[in-house]
């Protein structure tokens, strides 16, 4: 184990060469510039590729090239960066390559502006390329998750040959928190589907093409088998005092941090709130909110967005009990207070009051 | 162009042999008619008998063929002409 | 006895398995110049001997169906991008030889940005550029290369120059560049020019294989359907048409001079891999933090320190965390941004407690620390009740008006020039921030500091003016 201080975005960098990460393809954006500018100082002496590329849709295609050739790859951007690779996330997902992407959200749409806001969770979550595939999501909310999140993100996206997105907000990724790193690296596996230009590899194609409607449907078939594996193998979840909670109170990235002390102050108060985090946005924890939806008198989900998980949360629900939403947008951060205020509100609403 | 003596085979009875011969792959051949228009010593034709595609394939009219290779790099398809040529090694 | 002279390229499949139906013949239409292209391309991965090393891009276009001829390495990628594709297969494989194809929709219009860096980086790549002047697949529309007067389905009273410019001269245009090594444009008409383009498509697959750099063939291709004319009217129309305006010849060949043109990477194992990226392994016992040390401290301060940019107070918070880190407590630090970043101000969080820290964000902070008047009027009102604000009052001339905080005037501007220089205010107020918080080591914090500036003359600035912060807080009544 090696203990450090260092920015989300940079331990990123150090838990993909760990991960046994060979290359970086990027393009520099603010809030994510630092995973570039570690890369190109890391990846180099790790034996490995960094480059800088001409735009998102060239990191994206570059990074779809290098995950052919069998090796891990990553990428990292934002918001505006993320629009322009969705076409090349539908290819990696269509051809079934595995990769690592970066999302480190900023404030929308258009050019919006670099401060921290959650409003890539539909672009990302529900897939802003075109046709029926899926990334998985991770939601990393502190520098030990960037390393450990992003470390399982590679092998996630070997296991699956499926784009691994890692969505947190400027803020997880500009901050810094002491992180362990594993004092050992990764030997990345080897992969015989992969085209890497010798005898062994010489029959292989990488293609997301299918000419004929039954063979595509045959493909997307198997694409759907994969997904639904990942719901029942990959969805992970914190709950934090939820045992008693009356009202569950949902958020993740920075949010869920600054939902935890407010949460602890409610308590203080004698309000019984309890905090459940997605770990993964896809696969949803659809399951264990439903498995709440059974006893809690209320959900509340704060985004820093117009709301855009919610729908998820109320897909899970279905109706009862209520869930309410509270979001800021901008690239504010809600403050603790604010958020204590808001929580302490809904308690008071009667039919969430009834058995707090 | 026509040559009576021909045996089918380009080995002219009674002469020098000719020095190569084309074969046509009738199937994979699609009539464009670029080795007919190439051929050097215009020994190459569109046939009167369809394949099953419904195009008219080449045909090596039989003789005079020199082996230059000029009607293979003129046909864009991978497989469909074959050139080959006289050796004296036996 | 006759033996086979010219035949089928071995690198080509005998028969098409990936094709749906009639597995014998290609898809192009009767007198494409594809198939030719193919075949020479073929004709070269044999003669050259890689027909195992080559990783062959079929692109968007006429030649999107390409892995189901070439027994090679396939790869089918995005319309336009195989340039970006091949970069990042070739910078992995050094010892393959990766193949473009594209055709002028894909080249010379959506994927313009990513085939010019490429070539501009000087990628060790072969590039084979169809341009027929048409889309062929999307069914005879407008390429970057149609003629001006040519009817398309798209320009459908001829491209007019006002309107669609003028066609496109990618290989003059990439030969401007530095980077690529041998560019030339060939056609395929007749017996001489499809010798020649034979000729380029072997060099220019030889360039890669010897490390010489970019190249790229471009190639006058017939496109019957899409003009709507025969195999030989087509042939001719190349000639007559497209020859005047996109001359033959090679644009480019600095081959010669580019020997040894290869990317390739450093052989680091895993095991390496934590040096190179710094990790020193840390002992598996972590330090507690020392409670009794501290009686009477708050164990969980937030703190908040703002100034102009350039006064240090990024580094005044990550010397703060560090340390707080090394001690055993768990540390955030958070930096002015976003819309918190604005008229030169910098500001920075940091969180110390021995309970894992929920929010990174100060938004009522405990301490703060002003290095400037801005600051300290923009957050006076945030801190707690009870709280402390330590301000620099060389430069700060009002004082804080909340009665309910412990105000230290700390003259920390004045002290770091006594000190010896006026730049390590910084480094003042991190001693009196030390001294008021009381939960860390003050010698593991100078060491810290010492270790960050290798100069004996500015270690001791640093430690005269860490000293005189400490002291005047200690010195100071209540």
């Amino acid at each position: 184990m090696a203990r450090e201080l260092i920015k989300g975005n940079e331990a990123i960098v150090k838990a993909a060469l760990l991960a046994g990460c060979r290359s970086f393809y990027g393009y520099p954006i603010t809030p994510a510039s630092e995973i570039a500018e570690a890369a190109a100082r890391y990846f180099p002496l790790a034996g490995g590729t960094f480059l800088q590329a001409e735009s998102e849709i060239a990191s994206i295609n570059m990074v779809y090239g290098a995950a052919a050739t069998g090796e891990r790859t990553m990428t990292a951007s934002s918001g505006p960066g993320m629009s322009l690779m969705q076409e090349g996330i539908s290819y990696l997902a269509g051809a079934e390559l595995p990769c690592v992407i970066a999302d480190i959200t900023r404030g929308g749409p258009g050019l919006g502006n670099i401060a921290p806001e959650q409003g890539d969770y539909h672009q990302i979550v529900k897939g802003g390329g075109h046709g029926n595939y899926r990334t998985i999501v991770y939601a990393p909310n502190s520098g030990q998750e960037m390393c450990d999140l992003t470390m399982l993100a590679f092998e996630v996206a070997d296991r699956y040959r499926n784009p691994v997105v890692l969505m947190t907000d400027g803020a997880i990724g500009q901050m810094m928190e002491p992180v362990d790193f594993p004092a050992l690296a990764v030997e990345a596996p080897v992969k015989s589907w992969a085209v890497r230009g010798n005898a062994e590899t010489r029959g292989n194609l990488i293609s997301s093409f299918h000419m004929l409607p039954e063979e595509l449907e045959r493909h997307e078939r198997h694409l759907e088998e994969k997904y639904a594996a990942a719901c029942r193998e990959l969805v992970r979840w914190e709950s934090w005092q939820t045992e008693d909670a009356g009202i569950v109170v949902i958020g993740y990235g920075i949010v869920s941090r600054i939902l935890r002390t407010a949460i602890g102050r409610v308590r203080e108060m004698g309000i019984r709130a309890g905090l459940l985090r997605p770990i993964t946005l896809w696969p949803f924890p659809e399951e264990e909110i439903k498995r709440l939806a059974e006893r809690v008198n209320g959900f509340l989900v704060v985004e820093m967005s117009n709301g855009q998980m919610v729908d998820d949360v109320r897909l899970a629900v279905g109706g009862r009990p209520p869930v309410e939403f509270y979001g800021r947008v901008g690239g504010t951060i809600p403050t603790t207070g604010e958020l204590v205020d808001r929580i302490v509100r809904m308690s008071e609403v009667s039919h969430v009051r009834q058995s707090i | 162009m026509k040559r009576e003596d021909n045996d089918g085979n380009g080995e002219m009875k009674g002469s020098k042999p000719d020095r190569g011969r084309v074969e046509v792959a009738v199937e994979e051949c699609k009539g464009c008619g670029l080795c007919v228009e190439a051929c050097p010593v215009g020994v190459m034709r569109l046939g009167e008998g369809f394949n099953s595609h419904g195009y008219h394939p080449a045909e090596y009219t039989g003789t005079g063929c020199t082996g230059c290779g000029v009607c293979f790099f003129a046909c864009p398809e991978p497989g469909a002409i074959t050139v080959l040529r006289l050796t004296m090694n036996r | 006895m006759y033996v086979k002279a010219y035949e089928r390229p071995q690198s080509l499949y005998r028969e098409f398995e990936r094709k749906a139906e009639d597995r014998r013949s290609t898809h192009y239409c009767p007198g494409c110049g594809h198939g030719n292209l193919h075949k020479y391309i073929a004709e070269a991965i044999d003669e050259l001997g890689v027909q195992d090393r080559t990783i062959f891009i079929s692109p968007v276009g006429c030649s999107v169906y390409g892995y189901q001829y070439f027994d090679v390495g396939n790869i089918q990628v995005a319309h336009g991008r195989a340039p970006a594709v091949a970069t990042a297969m070739k910078r992995a494989l050094p010892e393959s030889l990766v193949v473009s194809y594209q055709g002028d929709g894909d080249l010379a219009a959506i994927g313009g940005n990513e085939i010019m860096h490429a070539a501009n980086r000087g990628e060790n790549l072969t590039v084979f550029f169809i341009n027929n002047a048409i889309y062929g697949m999307t069914g005879g529309q407008m390429a970057p290369t149609t003629l001006l007067g040519q009817k398309t389905a798209t320009t459908p009273f001829g491209r007019v120059l006002q309107s669609e410019g003028y066609p496109l001269r990618v290989g003059e245009l990439l030969a401007s560049l530095e980077g690529p090594s041998y560019i030339e444009r060939v056609a395929l008409y007749d017996t001489a020019s499809r010798m020649k383009a034979r000729r380029a498509v072997h060099k220019a697959l030889k360039n890669q294989i010897e490390g010489r750099g970019f190249s790229l063939v471009e190639v006058l291709s017939p496109c019957p359907t899409g003009w709507g004319l025969s195999p030989n009217e087509a042939c001719d129309w190349v000639r007559e048409q497209l020859l005047p305006v996109y001359p033959l010849g090679v644009l480019r060949d600095q081959s010669e001079h580019r020997e040894g043109w290869v990317r390739r990477r450093a052989i680091v194992t895993p095991a390496e891999i934590p040096h190179v990226l710094g990790l020193r392994e840390t002992a598996e016992t972590v330090t507690v933090p020392n409670r009794e040390r501290i009686s009477g401290a708050n164990l969980h301060p937030r703190i908040k320190i703002a100034g102009f940019g350039g006064q240090g107070v990024l580094f005044l918070g990550k010397i703060l965390a560090e340390a707080g880190m090394h001690e055993g407590w768990h540390v955030s630090w958070f930096p002015s941004y976003g819309p918190e970043m604005r008229g030169g101000t910098a500001n920075c969080h940091v969180s110390l407690s021995d309970q894992p820290i929920g929010s990174p964000i100060v938004s009522d902070p405990t301490l703060l620390i002003a290095l400037n008047r801005p600051s300290l009027e923009r957050f006076e009102a945030e801190v707690v009740s009870g709280g402390t604000i330590i301000y620099d009052c060389s430069l700060i001339d009002v004082a804080p008006a909340r009665p309910d905080i412990d105000a230290i005037a700390l003259p920390a501007t004045t002290l770091a020039t006594d000190a010896g220089n006026a730049r390590v205010a910084n480094v003042v107020a991190l001693g009196a921030c030390l001294a008021k918080m009381g939960m860390l080591n003050r010698e593991a914090v100078t060491h810290m500091l010492d270790d960050l500036s290798r100069e004996k003359g500015k270690q001791e600035v640093n430690g005269r003016a860490f000293e005189a912060g400490y002291r005047f807080v200690l010195d100071s009544p209540g």
